[in-house]
């Protein structure tokens, strides 16, 4: 009468042999209950599931209809009504939370479960990965069911410090829940596994070296439990990973964000009911601008992951979900990587292709919309990196202007005072992190863009005040962008004025604006900083030029008060003037696509405006 | 100290996508008395013209003899109307302070809209909208 795949009849068997010790024939009623109970379906729901599968007709909890009634909680559970024909449809097998168990149950069968199931669920799990990859949907990654109501268990996070082991044995006590949770993972009703296929099947080999040590471990962590591991609003790595390849797949630019439409569409295929996707993308965007960034989105859906589970929403944010948490946990081991290796790359000063690269995408990165960049500044993040992200939102913004525009009038008015100062000095801590790492794949667009776009927001709101400020630390606001190989990263910015990056020519570069010299500040200093590392020879004999001529009038060319360093001046001059030209050929494209963007956005005001007028009252004369 | 606040969409419907009181009884008559300033309302946008003024107050139109409230208006550009009615005993109250509260609703607003689950003309359901107004109300009683 009822279908039931090779899982569900383990599954229901063992349920059934808990709830009803052998030899009798039917399930004791209180452990019945107890389990229905942890199936965390409301009572009425409960009480109807009872009628449907016949326990109340004949009055007790036979096999037959302790099995529907397992299936009836699965359906109820995905969503189903509460029917007959319900368990006719393929679904995944019911959650428990917070069964009580046997400690040895829990810790004694993880190791035979996770040998022999590990290499069942993986090939499965790549099956159905890849027969799911069309629908792109929400995916639940592997953590199992998290208990919402009952303290400790919190597999994500148990899942940082031991892999899938000592998860099931946290949340699921028992061995049904062992063996379900990797079937659920296996049949997702609305999710995808892939990523967690690629954990599962990297973990296998892991997992069964780190039982022993797991299980040692889970007993200590069980009696202390730290804030850590008590906290299911906290993002694994793996986690992490799969939101990432999500946010991929909706949106390649990881800098960039997600439109709320696109978001939309992604989050309501997760099958949670509208309000309460209302309310996690309340909590999970921030800056209340319509769109998600990458941690922005790790957060919204981290949030669907946990209410799927079970877990309530909170009311705010958690702390861990942060968008400067995450960004400073998540991205710093593959920003802060990028960031230094573009940093680096850009001694060797030969990278024109790069220049050009990071030129398009600072130009690419328009002023006019702020907002992700000052999303970030309105952040108290410590972290500089952070800031490299939502320069990349820029462009995207741009397009969703007419979404968001109320939004980022708001939030530009809100937040604008604050990001000078802010990304200045985030800049200067990500040069300072840029001198330790070892060089990673190359990112040369984020330090650049963020400074680019820093630039191009002090050129257009003239804020140099903040930027003295936050740059004094080092040489005095009066020196000029120093070495030569500060000018490469200077191309890429959006300086209206190419001489200011020439370094010893401190002649030319005096003779452009001053407020330029202030301005290309910021982002020489990093390399400069970098450069005093590698090439101290070069900076100290050009700084003693510097401040004698600096510290006399600016227009004064040629009349180096010293001497002997005029032969080195030439030379660099010389070396200066090619430079020069090179970024002259750069930023006129620059200025080129800039314009073009320029047109563009007038184009969109336009829009905008007759929009407006059109929605006006008529006017009564 | 009564105070109640609802926000009311645009023409042509006029219904009200977020009603919140304290206290909470007798919520039908200031139901009934946004309702009717919802006219009011209306006519101070037709008489303003080509000036799109963000704020208007109501005055005294809405004062019957026996109960004593002022009722305020707002409108936003895409003409979506707040509409706030206080107790007369509540002098403390200045124009400046209710301009600001007008200010946090519209701004509330507009993050509401940012979210785009949230279809213009669905009741307003959310959480930190209702803490705003909440905050808000606390603060005027």
């Amino acid at each position: 009468l009822l279908p039931l795949s090779e899982s569900e009849q383990q599954r229901y068997s063992e349920l059934f042999s808990r709830c009803c010790p052998p030899p009798e024939a039917a399930a004791g009623g209180s452990s019945v209950g107890e389990l229905f109970r942890a199936s965390q379906l409301p009572p009425d729901t409960l009480h109807q599931i009872t009628e449907v599968c016949g326990a109340k007709r004949v009055g007790y909890f036979g096999p037959a209809q302790f099995y529907i009634a397992l299936k009836l909680i699965a359906a109820a559970q995905s969503g189903f009504p509460v029917r007959i024909e319900s368990i006719k449809n393929e679904m995944p097998l019911p959650r428990f939370m917070a069964l009580k168990n046997d400690s040895e149950v829990r810790y004694g069968t993880p190791a035979e479960l996770h040998g022999v199931k590990f290499q069942v669920p993986h090939a499965t799990l790549e099956k159905n990965s890849y027969k799911r990859t069309d629908e792109g949907d929400k995916q639940e990654p592997k953590s199992p069911p998290l208990s919402p109501i009952c303290s400790p268990p919190a597999s994500p996070s148990t899942y940082q410090r031991i892999p899938l082991s000592y998860g099931y044995g946290k949340s699921r006590s028992g061995l049904e829940q062992q063996h379900a949770a990797p079937y659920e993972v296996r049949h997702p009703t609305h999710q995808q596994d892939r990523p967690s296929s690629g954990n599962y099947g990297a973990k296998p080999a892991l997992a069964s070296s780190t039982l022993n040590r797991s299980l040692s471990a889970e007993r200590e962590q069980l009696e202390s439990s730290t804030h850590y591991s008590d906290d299911p609003w906290r993002i694994t790595e793996e986690q992490r990973d799969y939101y990432i390849n999500q946010f991929r797949s909706l949106q390649p630019e990881l800098n960039s964000f997600i439109s709320g439409s696109v978001a939309k569409n992604f989050f309501t295929k997760s099958k949670l009911p509208i309000p309460e996707l209302s309310h996690i993308w309340e909590l999970s965007d921030v800056d209340c601008d319509g769109a998600l960034t990458l941690p922005e989105f790790c957060a919204a859906f981290h949030l669907v992951v946990a209410r799927k589970n079970g877990y309530q929403l909170p009311e705010t944010l958690p702390e861990t979900l942060q968008p400067e948490y995450l960004q400073a946990a998540s991205l710093k081991p593959m920003r802060d990587c990028a960031l230094f290796d573009s940093y680096s790359e850009l001694l060797p000063g030969s990278q024109q292709a790069r220049d050009f690269s990071r030129t398009e995408k600072a130009s690419a990165e328009e002023v006019p919309d702020n907002s992700a960049l000052l999303q970030d500044a309105k952040k108290e993040d410590k972290q500089a990196l952070k800031v490299s992200t939502p320069l990349k939102t820029i462009p995207k913004e741009f397009q969703h202007l007419t979404v968001k525009t109320a939004a980022q009038e708001s939030n530009v008015l809100r937040a604008r005072p604050r990001s000078r100062s802010y990304s200045s000095t985030s800049i200067e801590d990500a040069m300072k992190k840029g001198e330790e790492p070892p060089t990673p794949p190359p990112r040369p667009q984020k330090s650049h863009s963020r400074a680019s776009s820093l630039d191009l927001n002090k050129i257009f709101q003239q804020n140099t005040q903040a930027v003295r400020s936050g740059w004094l630390p080092p040489p005095p606001p009066a020196l000029p962008p120093r070495p030569s190989v500060s000018q490469t990263e200077q191309v890429s910015e959006v300086e209206l004025h190419p001489q200011m990056n020439r370094p010893p020519s401190q002649a030319e570069e005096n003779s452009s604006a001053k407020k330029e010299v202030v301005l290309t500040q910021p982002p020489s200093k990093p390399t400069r900083r970098k450069l005093r590392t590698e090439a101290q020879g070069l900076e100290t004999p050009e700084l003693s030029p510097t401040i004698n001529v600096t510290s006399s009038l600016p227009a004064v060319k040629p009349h180096l008060p010293v001497q002997k360093q005029s032969s080195k001046q030439k030379r660099a001059i010389q070396t200066a003037i090619r430079k020069n030209k090179e970024a002259n050929a750069v930023l006129a494209r620059l200025n080129s696509e800039l314009q073009q963007q320029l047109k563009e956005v007038h184009k969109e005001r336009i829009a905008l405006e007759t929009q407006l007028e059109q929605l006006r009252p008529v006017t009564v004369l | 100290w009564p105070v109640l606040l609802s926000v009311i969409c645009s023409p042509p419907q006029n219904y009200p996508l977020y009603i919140r009181s304290i206290p909470t009884e007798n919520e039908l008559k200031f139901h009934y008395t946004v309702h009717t300033s919802l006219d009011v309302v209306d006519e101070k946008i037709s008489a303003m013209g080509k000036a799109l003024v963000d704020q208007r107050e109501l005055y005294l139109g809405l004062l019957y003899p026996t109960e004593d409230y002022k009722v305020y208006g707002y409108v936003t550009n895409s003409k979506v109307k707040f509409v706030m009615v206080v107790d007369s005993s509540n002098t403390a109250l200045r124009d400046n302070e209710i301009r600001s509260m007008f200010r946090k609703l519209h701004n509330s607003y507009t993050d509401i809209m940012c979210n785009p689950f949230y279809n213009p003309g669905d009741r307003i359901h959310s959480r930190a909208f209702d803490n705003m107004v909440n905050s808000m109300m606390m603060q005027v009683c």
